[in-house]
């Protein structure tokens, strides 16, 4: 009892003397978009990172989902830490996260059903990314609650930013448009068979437009193994810019 | 930490978020179902896109149901091809009792002669139609779709087609590539002395002029093939009630 009095005592004092948002927890947020990307340098939740990609809009919920996840479970993980007992530590943490998890596929099928229809298992999923677990095992398990909430977000924006960045590459080349499927979808290159014939007519009076209605989707792009390549290609871009990377993993 | 100490924190802990996930579910059990039904409902009316003024998939969810209680007559029929009372749906397993409430994946697990099927009467300002259902197997999961068939109960109106997990850019275009589906529109189930023959699904380039078969998708052979296939039996299905109507049709005219 009167360790925990003291712990508290001294997270007020440490509370009052940094700001709310300090180095700390700047580092926490921006980190893991560059240096400890979850996907591109620790290489976790490659598999939905493969799966959901091939859209730029399920991704963009996927990437919300999953920041919502690794945010609150770190978050909810560090409030009960010294609470939690060590034999079921691993079963605790599942619970929250396949809470929080369930919470996100119940609003989904609320408010938004064919992207939960579209998303299906992947959402499901969420509860076995490994960056989720990682986080909370990593970071969490140790740290207060504030900072862990903002290592848990920074981690969630790390993988959803890389998840867009793959999908937007993936979509454009194989589908030719943008957003399909959202009410903001954009044709970028409408090489759907369905517009190919109007993209001629228009091509042959702008005068531009005709490359892109040469272009023929690229079925590659639609498949998981462009996933694949492309994340590779980010991994080796990252890593040819910060030579320092290279040996981490 | 002692055992019973662990007992009790998994006890309570399981205990509330049993609670939290069991309230939010109830409370938004309406609603979900609700949206379930809009999102088959925009499915079945994919069949008749040619007769509405808007594409179902970007109608208004008001809209859906607007012309789904006010232009859509729904009936299930069993295998004999009779049409099947409330009661008789809910014995069947659904306990809405309303024809739009038969899971089609659930009949497929049925013995054939236990089945029964829902049809769709559409009425618009461009005449009637009869939408079924159909389901089947592509390559990698199942496949369904909806078809949708012109007041002489032969020709073809419209369809549209779902998929599990086909794969995409090749067995997915049944879905994505609104030219598939529209391959169907005005291909015949009956040849001229009125055999039932469906519509077959033939290697790409083969099919001008032949109004019982249309082009098939390259490199998707498997669910091309499980597309035909599905017509052939999911129509089949539902022969009995056809050939009554055009017997009905017959003595009428």
């Amino acid at each position: 009892m009167s360790e925990s009095t003291l712990t508290t005592t001294e997270e007020n004092i440490k509370v009052e003397k940094e700001p709310l948002f300090g180095k700390t927890e700047k580092k926490l947020l921006l980190d893991p978009l560059g240096d400890t990307n979850p996907i591109t340098i620790q290489v976790l939740g490659i598999c939905s990172a493969l799966a959901v990609t091939s859209l730029v809009y399920p991704s963009v919920v996927m990437a919300i989902a999953v920041v919502f996840v690794t945010g609150f479970s770190s978050l909810i993980t560090s409030l009960v830490r010294n609470k939690i007992p060590k034999q079921v530590r691993m079963i605790v943490q599942l619970v929250i996260i396949a809470t929080l998890v369930t919470i996100v596929e119940l609003t989904l099928r609320r408010f938004n059903y064919p992207i939960y229809k579209q998303l299906s298992v992947y959402i499901g999923l969420i509860i076995t990314n490994c960056i989720v677990m990682g986080r909370l095992e990593a970071y969490s398990m140790a740290n207060r609650p504030w900072r862990a909430f903002v290592d848990g977000l920074g981690n969630g924006i790390g993988y959803g930013v890389i998840l867009i960045m793959v999908a937007v590459i993936r979509e454009i080349f194989g589908k030719g448009t943008l957003f399909a499927g959202s009410p903001i979808q954009i044709n970028i290159i409408g090489a759907s068979n369905a517009e190919i014939g109007y993209l001629i007519n228009t091509a042959a009076e702008s005068g531009i437009g005709s490359w892109f209605a040469g272009y023929t989707n690229n079925n590659l792009m639609v498949l998981p193994a462009a996933a694949m390549f492309i994340i590779g290609v980010l991994i080796w871009i990252q890593r040819s810019y910060r030579p320092t990377l290279v040996d981490v993993s | 930490m002692s055992t019973s100490k662990v007992i009790q924190f998994v006890v309570i802990m399981t205990a509330g978020v049993a609670l939290t996930l069991a309230l939010l579910s109830t409370s938004w059990k309406e609603q979900s179902k609700l949206n379930e039904a809009i999102f088959n409902k925009r499915a079945i009316l994919g069949a008749v896109s040619d007769y509405l003024n808007e594409d179902p998939k970007v109608m208004s969810e008001e809209e859906v149901l607007d012309i789904f209680s006010s232009k859509v007559q729904q009936i299930a029929l069993d295998m004999n091809g009779n049409i099947m009372e409330k009661e008789d749906i809910i014995k069947a397993g659904y306990k809405g009792g309303q024809p739009e409430n038969i899971d089609m994946a659930k009949e497929k697990k049925k013995p054939e002669a236990e089945r029964i099927f829902p049809l769709y009467v559409f009425n618009s300002d461009k005449g009637k139609s009869y939408i079924l259902s159909v389901r089947g197997n592509g390559l990698w999961d199942e496949i369904w779709g909806n078809i949708a068939l012109k007041d002489d109960l032969n020709t073809i109106a419209g369809a549209a087609f779902d998929h599990k997990a086909e794969t995409p850019g090749l067995g997915a275009e049944i879905k994505d590539n609104p030219t598939f589906p529209s391959r169907f529109k005005g291909k015949k189930i009956f040849t001229e002395e009125g055999t039932y023959v469906s519509v077959d699904v033939k290697k790409a380039g083969g099919t001008a002029g032949n109004p019982y078969a249309v082009d098939g998708i390259s490199g998707a052979t498997v669910t091309a093939n499980g597309v035909a296939e599905m017509l052939e039996r999911g129509i089949k299905y539902y022969l009995p009630y056809l050939n009554k109507q055009v017997a009905a049709q017959k003595t009428k005219g």
